[in-house]
């Protein structure tokens, strides 16, 4: 970097908020020079992990011997439950059901049991293979399919919403529709596996190097499998290589393990999981069965549903119970029910325990929003946008009742009709409607189909606990800036947001301004970086730290010069106090030569939120952001391969703090929603296998299956209704289930063969098989009513 | 004949620097010793399986004097087949100074990166398309980064940065073009004719010197794992830690690397890679073309060879198929022996092949459709490109004067142990008119050729479904309808 001479003429500063920047870090990941945890420099001697996971599905473990591995060459120690200090538990939901290492037991194909400590990593990889185990096999729930959400073992209490009266409601609807949807799960595929590297520091100290989205829990739970205070633990993480809530809790284990293997040997130990690893032992988005019971009119106005959402948990609680309750918290979508009841179930099965996924339950809930509409539009012979425009929530600003959310929060800021009106006509809806109407007709085994379909989606985290954040802010003397939040950096541009608010609030330069790793020693008791929350809540920490320093920068200013403080303004790179100028580099270094403090620690909590789970009822959400996105697809209905020609889409993401990152979550979120709902399939086998656990077997999208034609843009009109920070808005999940259009519009195409008269229900994900099997599915039932 | 030399290290460039190793293993990847031993930290482990790109690098290599730089998969492609190459990381890309490559300054200053895990990996595919193509297509780029998966961008940000490249600088100002002439020297120098041989006992690797050695050291050697491209064997390694040794690594060897045409007949050395086929061959059989663009990502196709999709014997290998549906012919060679069978009769059973012990497949001889001869293949997959086949199916049709099947070959992958012929519906079609009604009676029949198993890929009743179904696509593309029946971007105007 060439030495900064700030402008002190300058009319802005540079890389302020609500300006495109690009990433801090950008030209050090085209370089290869931005380090992750596996490319930290290891320390001499550091040693390697290899983990032995159960190669059966749900199994009492009669023996356990592993002679061959401890013998095998290279081979240091072989760990397994008795060597973990204190509790054998890494639940981050205090249900104590997830083990670091399994004891007496394994539930799921794929878990830990032991862990192979070497001199190197291939060392520990293959001795790992060398275990001879007696597993005693025990029945095996494989998937959700068959169980009955309500008697079936579940993890954790589930959630019930609801308003009205919804059974008789729907009973004296003139219509009703009762169906069922099978939804699939989703790997996270971040291109940077978990990893770890633990290094030990004297008496009951480790500094855990790990690519975690909550480095606060994974430090409260490496303490507690360690059997020490969490003041000894320290974790660090400068970047990781993609999240996507498969860091929120699953970094922990590998955490765990790597701090206790450090510990005993007293040398580095790092644990990098292989992909296959990866994918096969650690939790996914979950899976649902979805079933549905709607009344409505001859119109299409929804008049009750009813909703079950059973989700698969897998073996052990981790977030299912919060993802289950974010399911039903956007089962309404952008629609207004006049009655509802909701019940979420999140059921026991001896699969990997899922876990939070961009998005986290709330798109499998608007995939279940966006079934019923579709039902609703079949049968009463609409286009479902008419049905969906129909049944959306009053606009902001409208007085009357058609604005409560089955959770009986209000919806105060809903700006989908502008949002859904503006895209229609940008992407001409109707005229391409028609189009492709005259094209199927004319076009014996291709067909297109198109959809446009709205988002709106809460922001906050249902735990109330978690809507804080911390930050930490120093101004050295040389007035180059600190800074330090809670929140980590994943990809998503966090880091440069928060920057920029710093830069902004103390209008120096974007440059003078240092982003350092999340570290637990700075900022404490952090939530996870997670339900995007990132720059809401970090933002407004650093915000707050930022302030405090310049409201004593002030005082000091106005004392030395004797102004009042209100002639203390500052102006970019430099102060403007009375009438006079100075440098914010020679304010700050006066400032320091008569001792003021130029370190802060800001905090924030997020106002008006509260939530009664046990009642269902509360101001569950801060504020919503919302977006919709149109696409268009074609498909051969000989095999159901398709493309999507054409997504257009329009996205809130109020004032932006950087529409250039913003673009990008939209864009990527968009592409992750549709690979969720089409060619991601995850696949057990009959004995509770995963076979689709590498990139090889499971597909997520390619740069050729992005949208032939793909328009994104931000609406350049909206604020947030709350102040939040800059009035900007949350990006990173509302944006994924845009992808749903994708899935909306093969529906439309398959329905197609049918002259759009049979709902084609579309199960998910819609591979190509998937879409023939709706396809023929189709087609006999013409040829049988013919 | 001079009597062979045998060498005992391995000798290659890296960036700028000359390495000779003596002491590595049969198995040692490329991306471990990067990363481990040279601590060059920028190209990436993302999947170990050439799956995902993350871990891309540049090998430069002498094609008939000719320096030509490939992308690569570092983490499935082993040392010992590097003799004589130029290794190319993201490290050397910024050259000297600080300022940024061209592909790199495009991708910053389009937002091409976010988390920056897989992003030397899309660097140095970019940078290979753009030293080939500065001004590419969509679809060239597309094609370009099929083997690299960006799972935050959505990657419409990579390919705004893509078409951008050459406005920030033009291929003449390279790093790679200004040493270009020393490479091309050093490397004329490092191909010195002598049979490379490092390791001792088992566990040692061996890189022939020409064919006739390689053929020599195959009958000493009959149990020894042969390495072509590596990317099915590569797997066997980082996978499966299986013992590969004692290795013998052809790639390098020119006598296996050519292609021609004689007499109506394209003959394919076992050493060439799916890259270098692919211009003759979708040339003069233009239905290969798009098959081969669908195999792998451009990092696999730079590296795997048409003769190990033919040696491994995987049922859904992709090349077989068609293959057989031309009746290509199999090279097979023992010592100085040689003989020649039908590739049909090569797959015998499921892991069986007819392949002795100390001999290896040597070429591959596809007879060019004739004129009037109607071929196509269509692959099946979950995901339109670097999928592995659900189901794939080749044609090859003549038709009598009277409209009538005068000859018909049908052949399949993913639908039985082995690529397979569908005898019976061929049966069903062979003498009749060439008519929609044939094709239905004959769809019946595949019931009868093939009972395709369920897995990951696809359901026995999508294959079976899929699979008769592309009989009818064929049909009807053959009969001149020009709607566009195959969904792919390569689908007809």
């Amino acid at each position: 970097m060439t030495k900064h001479t700030p402008n002190l003429k300058a009319q802005k500063i540079v890389g302020g908020v609500h300006t495109d920047q690009r990433h801090d870090s950008a030209h050090k990941h085209v370089a290869g020079t931005a380090v992750y945890i596996d490319d930290l420099p290891e320390p001499a001697g550091t040693l390697h992990v290899g983990l032995g996971l159960s190669t059966v599905t749900h199994a009492k473990l009669k023996t356990v011997d592993l002679t061959a591995v401890r013998t095998a060459p290279g081979v240091v120690d072989v760990l397994t439950y008795k060597d973990v200090p204190g509790e054998n538990d890494v639940s981050p939901s205090g249900m104590h059901d997830d083990p670091v290492f399994a004891e007496g037991k394994v539930e799921f194909h794929g878990q830990p049991i032991f862990a192979v400590i070497a001199e190197t990593r291939e060392a520990a990889r293959s001795a790992a293979r060398l275990a001879r185990i007696e597993y005693e096999e025990l029945p095996a729930i494989l998937n959700i399919w068959d169980l009955d959400p309500l008697k079936d073992r579940q993890v954790v209490t589930p959630l019930t919403l609801k308003r009205g009266d919804p059974d008789a409601a729907i009973a004296a609807a003139p219509r009703r529709i009762k169906n069922r949807m099978k939804l699939g799960g989703q790997d996270h595929f971040y291109l940077e596996g978990q990893v770890s590297l633990a290094v030990p520091g004297e008496d009951d100290e480790v500094i855990v190097h790990c690519s975690t989205q909550g480095p606060s829990e994974t430090q409260h739970l490496v303490a507690h499998a360690l059997g020490v205070p969490s003041h000894a633990v320290t974790v660090e993480v400068r970047r990781m290589g993609g999240g996507f809530g498969g860091k929120e809790t699953q970094a922990n284990q590998c955490a765990a393990i790597a701090a206790i293997a450090a510990k005993k040997h007293k040398r580095a130990v790092k644990v990098r999981l292989d992909r296959d690893e990866d994918m096969t032992a650690t939790g996914k988005r979950h899976d649902f069965v979805i079933d549905y019971d709607v009344g409505f009119d001859d119109e299409g106005n929804i008049l009750g549903v009813d909703f079950m959402f059973a989700l698969n948990a897998g073996f052990s609680a981790d977030l299912s119970g919060p993802v289950g309750d974010r399911a039903l918290f956007h089962c309404d979508n952008a629609y207004f029910y006049p009655n509802v009841h909701a019940k979420s179930a999140p059921l026991y099965t001896n699969t990997v325990s899922n876990t939070a996924f961009r998005g986290f339950g709330g798109p499998q809930g608007m995939v279940g929003a966006e079934r019923v509409i579709e039902e609703v539009a079949f049968a009463v012979g609409k286009d479902p946008l008419e049905i969906r425009k129909l049944n959306f929530y009053d606009a902001m600003g409208t007085t009357g009742e058609r604005n409560v959310t089955p959770y009986h929060q209000k919806v105060e800021d809903n700006i989908i009709h502008r949002v859904v009106a503006e895209l229609e006509a940008s992407a001409d809806y109707a005229g391409r409607r028609r189009e492709i109407a005259a094209f199927n007709a004319n076009s014996r085994f291709i067909k297109r189909g198109i959809a446009l379909t709205p988002v709106k989606f809460g922001i906050s985290f249902t735990k109330t606990e978690s809507n804080q954040a911390g930050a930490l802010v120093h101004i050295y003397n040389d007035g180059s800036v600190h800074m330090n939040h809670g929140g980590t950096e994943m990809g998503q541009g966090l880091h440069l947001k928060v920057a920029q608010v710093v830069a902004e609030e103390f209008q120096i330069d974007l440059e003078r301004v240092k982003i350092t790793a999340t570290t637990t020693a700075k900022v404490p008791n952090t939530a996870p970086t997670a339900a995007s929350s990132g720059a809401d809540l970090n933002g407004m920490a650093a915000q707050n730290a930022a302030r405090q320093i310049k409201e004593r920068l002030i005082d000091f200013a106005a004392e030395k010069y004797s102004v009042p403080a209100d002639q203390v303004v500052f102006l970019p790179n430099r102060v403007r106090i009375g009438n006079q100028e100075i440098s914010f580099n020679d304010l700050v270094k006066q400032a320091y030569l008569n001792r003021i403090q130029l370190s802060a620690a800001g905090h924030y909590k997020t106002p008006k939120i509260h939530w009664d789970r046990a009642k269902g009822r509360g101001h569950a959400f801060y504020y919503y952001a919302y977006g919709a996105a149109c696409s268009e697809v074609s498909i051969d209905t000989l095999t159901g391969e398709y493309v999507v020609e054409r997504t257009d889409i329009l996205h809130d993401t109020g004032r932006s703090l950087n529409r250039a990152i913003d673009i990008g979550q939209v864009e990527g979120g968009f592409v992750q929603g549709m690979g969720w709902l089409t060619t991601e399939e995850l696949w057990w086998d009959g004995k509770g296998r995963l076979r689709t656990h590498a990139p090889s077997t499971y597909k997520i999208p390619l740069a050729s299956d992005r949208p032939k034609i793909f328009n994104v843009a931000l609406t350049d009109w909206s604020q947030a209704y709350e102040p939040t920070i800059h009035r900007s808005k949350a990006v990173g999940e509302p944006p994924l289930p845009l992808g749903i259009s994708v899935l909306q519009a093969l529906s439309d195409a398959v329905a197609s063969v049918a002259d759009h008269k049979i709902s084609p229900r579309l199960d998910a994900p819609a591979t190509p098989e998937r879409v023939l099997m709706a396809v023929e599915r189709l087609k006999k039932e013409v040829r049988g009513k013919a | 004949m001079a009597k062979l030399k045998i060498r005992s290290e391995l000798r290659f460039i890296l960036n700028g620097r000359d390495v000779a190793l003596s002491d590595v293993a049969p198995d040692q990847t490329l991306l471990d010793w990067l990363r481990l031993s040279r601590s060059l930290k920028g190209s990436k482990e993302g999947c170990a399986e050439g799956d995902c790109g993350a871990c891309t690098v540049l090998v430069g290599k002498l094609v008939a004097g000719k320096l030509v730089y490939e992308s690569v998969n570092a983490c499935i492609r082993f040392m010992g087949s590097l003799d004589a190459t130029h290794v190319v990381t993201i490290e050397h890309l910024a050259g000297a100074s600080d300022t940024l490559h061209p592909v790199q300054q495009a991708m910053v200053d389009f937002h091409g990166s976010q988390c920056g895990f897989c992003t030397p990996g899309f660097v140095m595919s970019l940078y290979a398309l753009w030293m080939k193509s500065p001004e590419p297509s969509d679809a060239e780029i597309e094609k370009a980064l099929q083997g690299n998966l960006c799972r935050c961008t959505g990657y419409e940000a990579i390919m705004r940065a893509a078409r951008a490249i050459s406005s920030y600088g033009k291929a003449a100002k390279d790093p790679l073009q200004a040493e270009r002439k020393a490479v091309i020297a050093r490397l004329t120098e490092l191909q010195d004719g002598t049979r490379v041989e490092v390791g001792a006992g088992k566990d040692r690797f061996i890189v022939p010197a020409d064919v006739d050695d390689f053929a020599k050291v195959l009958e000493a050697e009959p149990q020894a794992t042969i390495v072509a491209g590596s990317t099915d064997v590569g797997l066997w390694v980082t996978k499966h830690m299986r013992d590969i040794s004692p290795v013998v690594f052809i790639a390098g060897i020119e006598g296996l690397r050519t292609i021609s045409e004689d007499k109506g007949v394209i003959s394919i050395g076992a050493g060439v890679t799916y890259t270098e086929a692919f211009s003759l061959l979708a040339k003069r059989i233009p239905a290969l073309g798009p098959l081969i663009d669908r195999i792998g990502g451009e990092q696999v196709r730079n590296m795997g060879t048409i003769g190990g999709n033919i040696a491994n014997g995987s049922p859904i290998g992709d090349t077989p198929p068609p293959l057989i549906a031309l009746d290509a012919k199999l090279t097979l060679r023992k010592g100085k022996k040689r003989r020649t069978i039908s590739l049909e009769k090569f797959f015998i059973a499921y892991g069986k092949q007819d392949r002795q012990p100390g001999e290896f497949v040597e070429a591959v001889h596809v007879p060019i459709p004739e004129k009037g001869e109607k071929f196509a293949v269509y692959k099946i997959t979950k995901r339109r490109d670097e999928d592995i086949t659900a189901t794939l199916g080749a044609f090859s049709l003549k038709l009598a004067k009277d409209g009538t099947v005068a000859s018909i070959r049908i052949a399949y992958g993913g639908m039985a142990a082995t690529p397979k012929r569908a005898t019976a519906v061929e049966k069903a079609l062979l003498g009749k008119p060439w008519t929609e009604a044939t094709v239905e009676a004959a769809m019946a029949k595949y019931a009868e050729d093939f009972a395709p198993l369920t897995d990951m890929r696809a359901t026995a009743e999508y294959r079976a479904l899929a699979a008769r179904n592309l009989l009818l696509r064929f049909h009807t593309e053959t009969t001149g309808t020009r709607a566009p029946f195959q969904v792919s971007r390569y689908e007809a105007a």
